[in-house]
């Protein structure tokens, strides 16, 4: 009976295989696509959603322009869209070391979140008694402290027993927003729910508001490609990501590379906590981050780990969010749109990784015929 | 009585991206029959079978079965046409039992009941002549164990054509008999049995008739009766060989690496090593014999500061005594620190002090021979890592048995797998990539690795070519000691034969090498002594040059005393 | 009735919503995918149902037929978000967290688009004494438990039974701890980790239901539900990868979750505001301190799925 079926179907109908590699050109043509489908993935999800948009199905070229305006619509916007990319990137580039070192470190969140508590705490208790640029000063070195320690924690532990370092990273986020809570319950007497903006502590403007935020993440891009690939700590990185047993067989120690590592990662993070303190909000509230934690995660990854090209992946993903604000605003939805539309297009590119990484061969073809198929 | 065909495969072809692994293989195999697949290691064996068990998908040709076609896209394909395959990396879930390993993927009727299962492995097992508890799980499970449940695994299932992938590999000569004694049950029983090997004894004892299988081609199958050795190699080789490894005499033998009662627990609380003595000299090679897993990975990673030890001395011996000191195998810093506890003297046996003296005129002074040592130097290694022992200037090298998952980083290329024994020197805290990258230039040269570039991933090496690379840079470092475990494991036999002529030269040059190996044909034709372990202890040393087989396979399942108390 | 006995039956009726959440989890990471969409999921579970019962709400259907429908639409949605996790991650073989934490942007987002163009008053009027049985009427605490109450007990000890006791459970098992020994032995890897995905999120997804409708009843509740999802990631830790300890497991964290609103209330107890928050922080430090406990232990059967998070292809060289 079995030689029945397999009569009527001789082979599999689609058949993988490992790429060796791919044309640089082809790749980018791939992600093109997908970052296209997606984008009409979109609009036929909004098209169902959004009741403007059902009403008048002629403004959906309008619809499709907001991811333009959103974030290049007048120089303020623009401005603005440039900030938030280098905050977002700034959360990247520090989860980057770590995950370099296959340390995933889901916990950019919440190290963020303690690095804007660690400044505004300074900045509650100090504001105004002591001058402004000492004030800064103590503000950052609070915001990087802190941020090291919500790193370091997770990493001492995964250093001495190896305990999952993905799972004890995301539970401290949590840990460090209620921390933010019990201290906004100290802080606010009245039972008032948030903190008022403080008057103190605030980074000067280069120009505007948004330069001097955005040039310190560009060096720090930079700083971080050189560290990384040019120096030995970058190396001995590489080496405990690829394989544990190797790094020790070259007399590294796994267990400082990760602490140090992790210490790295978190004090950037808390300097991302420091941007957003002192250059934005001059407040702390459980929403602070605002996600851009698990966000960055995906920066990083779709960066390929790389911290030139993260500007790139950081780039894309604020202008779908400012875009998609821009669309709620326009057509009326909720204010969740942005990550709705956030999550369909990497749907999009994460799936097209995949035809990155494999071939397909499909049924009926050879070998050469099916890499032609894929072509 | 006539012979009935049980499975042939006609042209078969795979290809992975541009390596063809097989070229339109066609063979056949008999019921009631053990056909032997012969071939080198890479040349195609285990993929051709991996394709009958559903493991890969051909891309081109034909499998038929009791003269049908059919087709195997899955295991559970090859399982319903009662094709078992027992793999040479065990395939088995170590959290599970035995018995749940076993039935894993059976299909049958009824409710699923443990113990039902057990008493039906029990059976099988004591029918076969196995001993296994099948409730015991597989992580406390030695390498034989595991194999019996492999075995055990493929005729629960009722299988009719088994393949055994290099099923010797782990087994001590007497397990081999034995197992080669239930294959000839097997055979009786009407079953087609195939065995993938490139061990012509084995061949030669247990098969009825041999494919052999060249660089993805099938070359021939003839009645194992009506041909030899010779014949046999050079059908697998292409040419005629000369298996005959050279031996050359040891020179002036000198006591360099001491191992007195070492002992080792691994992470999980395990006697590993028991009271090891050995010891190794200059100019000879030492080989290790043992079934896998007896400790001699981690009598290697101890000596190499990679565990911590429960008890015992290392101790590195070199002959320095009124010898100058270089700059060669010792920094500065360390020759300032030697200095400083009186360890040289000058031409006229006057003590050196280097109080006062810019780095400049102390480096001047050394390298004009002026310095020399008071006495041989001899170092503890006890406890110290492999930053401390290169600090020491013990020039220790160790070529791992896991190529890709220690002694190398698969994704990078050769230069930055150079720089992984180098990377600390100079430059503050940037990286030199200079140096590695000539080195890793030179060693494409010396040794003809066959790659791309320096920058090539070493990943995508063929495995000759990675070990050629692993071993070209543990020998640039100019070794004292070289340790090498399994280094022709996987390797074709043209690579094997490099590797052995590298050991040989570093040997004439002085260094002990130390060499653990698991063919004993090998061992016994390369080195020079021979020390025997089993179960973490030492069973016995042996003169290489005397010593057979048979009493070495001994050795390898005796128990020390020791150790018998330790397992009661 | 004794206060602490009320609190007892409000912690076990508030820990339901993980007891879905961490069973769905535990049935996905069995089989070797870590499902950080898990958040995202539930709140798409919570947005089938109501959308369902906010078609009917009005109808004169039965209301055990709208309790039944309104679970189908829960879980239609929630594993439609399963089986695009499983698209990517077993089909494409995409990288799980990062495919994850994409489920749970898209789901939470769309979630609150859905929701907020609901009318409350809809989908949750309609059959609320239906949920409420056996104890409707009842003018106790008992009256919090019902019937979605009782349902997550016996999924989250169907689940213990499936994974340990049968051969189905034996195979998932397997495909987690080794997916490569599974393949070899016949088991078909990529069914059983499809089935095991969408299944799981259907039974997340209907914690997000019950959340909404049932336990909280309000209209602001699916803004609240998306941490509750992280808690459930939490208890999958905490219950060890077992299914029949999260009910336990979901107890103590409701106990404690919910304990920041009662100990108020008792006038014995003087704590201040800032309590509050430090017990809500509780949970996740105590899951913190089960993972520490058990990687120091280091005890074989207690340690994650050996292959959770690595992607599966069988011809990998």
């Amino acid at each position: 009976m079995s030689e029945k079926r397999h009569a009527e179907a001789r082979e599999p109908l689609v058949h993988l295989s490992k790429r060796a590699s791919i044309a640089p050109p082809m790749a980018w043509a791939i992600r093109l696509i997908a970052l296209v489908l997606g984008l009409v993935a979109c609009g036929l999800v909004a098209f169902l959603l959004v009741d403007k948009l059902r009403e008048h199905p002629e403004r959906v070229g309008d619809f499709y322009y907001c991811f333009i305006r959103g974030a290049f619509g007048t120089s303020r916007k623009f401005w603005k869209f440039l900030r938030s990319l280098a905050v977002l990137l700034c959360i990247a580039l520090a989860l980057t070391p770590a995950f370099r070192m296959r340390f995933w470190n889901t916990g950019g969140e919440g190290q963020t979140l303690v690095g804007v508590l660690g400044a505004i705490a300074v900045d509650f208790y100090l504001g105004g008694k002591i001058p402004e640029w000492l004030l800064l000063l103590l503000m950052l070195a609070a915001s990087l402290l802190s941020g090291a320690v919500w790193g370091v924690i997770p990493a001492i532990f995964k250093a001495k027993w190896n305990t999952n370092e993905t799972l004890f990273t995301l539970m401290m986020n949590y840990v460090a927003t209620y921390l933010v809570s019990y201290f906004l319950v100290i802080w606010i007497p009245n039972g008032s729910s948030s903190l008022s903006k403080l008057q103190n502590g605030k980074l000067p403007a280069l120009g505007n508001d948004y330069l001097l935020i955005i040039l310190i993440v560009l060096a720090l891009t930079i700083g971080l490609h050189i560290y990384l690939n040019y120096t030995k700590h970058g190396y001995e990185i590489s080496v405990v990501g690829e394989s544990v047993r190797t790094a020790q067989y070259v007399g590294i120690t796994v267990g400082k590379v990760i602490i140090r590592t992790m210490i790295l990662s978190g004090m950037l993070c808390g300097l991302a906590g420091y941007l957003i303190a002192a250059g934005m909000d001059q407040t702390v509230t459980t929403e602070s981050a605002g996600g851009q934690g698990f966000t960055a995660i995906m920066v990083s990854w779709l960066g390929k780990f790389n911290p030139l090209a993260m500007i790139l992946t950081a780039g894309l993903i604020q202008v779908l969010h400012q875009g998609a604000a821009q669309i709620s605003q326009d057509f009326d939805v909720s204010g969740a749109m942005p990550s709705m539309v956030v999550g369909i297009i990497l749907f999009f590119i994460i799936g097209s990784e995949f035809f990155i990484n494999y071939e397909i061969h499909f049924r009926g073809h050879g070998a050469r015929a099916g890499k032609e198929a894929v072509k | 009585m006539e012979k009935q065909l049980a499975l042939q495969m006609k042209g078969i072809t795979k290809r992975f991206g541009s390596v063809l692994a097989n070229d339109h293989v066609d063979l056949d195999v008999y019921r009631g029959e053990i056909l032997a697949v012969l071939g080198e290691n890479g040349c195609g064996k285990t993929t051709l079978m991996n394709m009958i068990a559903g493991i890969y998908y051909p891309d081109e040709g034909q499998v038929l079965i009791d003269g049908q076609e059919v087709v195997i896209r899955s295991p559970k394909d090859a399982f319903d046409h009662k094709i078992g395959m027992i793999h040479q990396h065990f395939k088995l879930v170590d959290l599970f039992t035995a018995a749940e390993n076993i039935v894993l993927g059976v299909r049958e009727q009824g409710a699923y009941n443990l113990k039902e299962v057990n008493t039906r492995v029990a059976g099988i097992a004591e029918r076969y002549g196995f001993h296994l508890d099948p409730a015991k799980k597989v992580y406390d499970m030695s390498v034989s164990e595991k194999q019996t449940v492999e075995i055990i695994k493929v005729l629960y299932r009722g299988a009719d054509i088994l393949i055994l992938d290099e099923p010797t590999a782990v087994l001590t000569p007497q397990e081999i008999t034995r197992l080669f004694n239930v294959l000839r049950r097997m055979k009786e029983d009407g079953k087609s049995i195939i065995i993938i090997t490139h061990k012509l004894n084995e061949v030669l004892e247990v098969s009825d008739r041999v494919a052999i299988l060249r660089k993805g081609e099938h070359i021939a199958t003839v009645n194992t009766a009506e041909t030899d050795e010779a014949a046999l190699t050079e059908m697998m080789v292409g040419k005629k060989v000369d298996l005959n490894i050279d031996r050359p005499e040891p020179m002036n033998p000198a006591v360099r690496l001491e191992v007195r009662d070492l002992s080792l627990k691994n992470a999980e609380g395990i006697q590993v090593l028991r009271n090891i003595s050995f010891e190794v000299r200059s100019g000879e090679i030492l080989g290790i014999a043992g079934i896998a897993g007896s400790g001699q990975r981690e009598l290697l990673e101890s000596i190499a500061g990679l565990q911590p030890l429960e008890s015992g001395e290392i101790i590195f011996h070199n002959p320095k005594k009124d010898k100058p000191v270089t700059f060669f195998h010792k920094s500065l810093k360390r020759v300032k620190e030697l200095a400083a506890q009186d360890a040289f003297h000058d031409v006229n046996l006057n003590g050196v002090s280097f109080r006062g003296m810019s780095n400049k005129a102390i480096r001047k002074w050394v390298e004009s021979g002026g310095v020399l040592f008071r006495e041989d130097e001899i170092m503890n290694l006890r406890n110290k890592t492999p930053l401390e022992i290169r600090e020491l200037g013990v020039r220790l090298s160790f070529v791992p048995e896991d190529r890709l998952g220690m002694g190398l980083v698969g994704s990078m290329g050769i230069t930055d797998n150079m720089m992984l024994r180098s990377y600390r020197k100079g430059h503050a805290g940037f990286l030199d990539r200079k140096k590695p990258q000539a080195l890793a230039e030179e060693i494409i040269r010396e040794l003809e690795v066959v790659t791309p570039g320096v920058s090539t991933p070493v990943r995508r090496l063929s495995g000759g070519n990675v070990q050629k690379v692993l071993v070209g840079r543990e020998i640039a470092f100019t070794p004292k000691v070289l340790m090498a475990a399994y280094p022709v494991r996987g390797l074709d036999i043209n690579s094997s034969y490099t590797i052995y002529h590298l050991l040989n030269r570093q040997k004439e040059n002085g260094v002990a090498v130390i060499f653990v190996g698991e063919d004993l044909d090998v061992l016994l034709a390369l080195c020079d002594r021979i020390l025997v372990m089993n179960g973490g202890a030492v069973t016995g040393v042996v003169d290489a040059r005397q010593a057979t087989k048979e009493e070495i396979g001994l050795m390898m399942t005796r128990t020390s005393r020791e150790g018998r108390e330790e397992d009661r | 009735m004794n206060i602490w006995l009320n609190f007892l039956i409000d912690s076990l009726a508030f820990g339901a919503t993980f007891m879905y959440g961490s069973t769905g989890e535990i049935l996905t990471e069995k089989a070797g995918h870590l499902n950080l969409g898990i958040p995202g999921i539930m709140c798409m579970g919570g947005a089938g149902g109501c959308l369902v019962l906010n078609w009917i709400g009005k109808s004169a259907l039965p209301p055990f037929l709208i309790v039944i429908l309104g679970i189908l639409g829960s879980l239609a949605l929630a594993m439609l978000m399963g089986l695009i996790y499983s698209f990517l991650t077993v089909t494409l073989r995409a990288n799980q967290n990062v495919t994850g934490l994409a489920l749970t942007t898209f789901g939470v987002g769309l979630m609150k688009v859905i929701m907020s163009k609901m009318d409350a008053t809809v989908y949750l009027v309609g059959p609320k004494q239906m949920y409420r049985w056996p104890f409707a009427g009842r003018q106790d605490s008992l009256q919090c438990l019902g019937v979605l109450f009782f349902l997550a007990v016996i999924v989250a000890l169907c689940a213990s039974w499936v994974l340990f006791r049968t051969k189905v459970g034996l195979h998932l098992r397997a495909v987690g701890e080794n997916p490569a020994t599974a393949d070899a032995v016949g088991i078909n890897v990529t069914r059983y980790k499809y089935v095991a995905t969408c299944v799981g999120s259907g039974i997340a997804g209907l914690g997000g239901f019950y959340y909404i409708i049932d336990y909280m009843a309000s209209q602001e509740a699916y803004l609240s539900l998306e941490s509750f999802g992280w808690l459930s990631i939490a208890l999958v830790i905490f219950a060890l990868w077992r299914p029949h300890l999260t009910i336990i497991g979901s107890t103590v964290f409701g106990f404690l979750f919910s304990c920041s609103s009662f100990i108020t209330n008792v006038s014995w107890i003087n704590v201040t505001m800032a309590f509050k928050p430090v017990l809500k922080m509780l949970p996740y430090v105590v899951t913190i301190l089960v993972l520490i406990v058990s990687s120091v232990r280091n005890k074989r059967e207690n340690q994650p799925p050996a292959s959770l998070g690595l992607s599966y292809f069988r011809e990998e060289r």
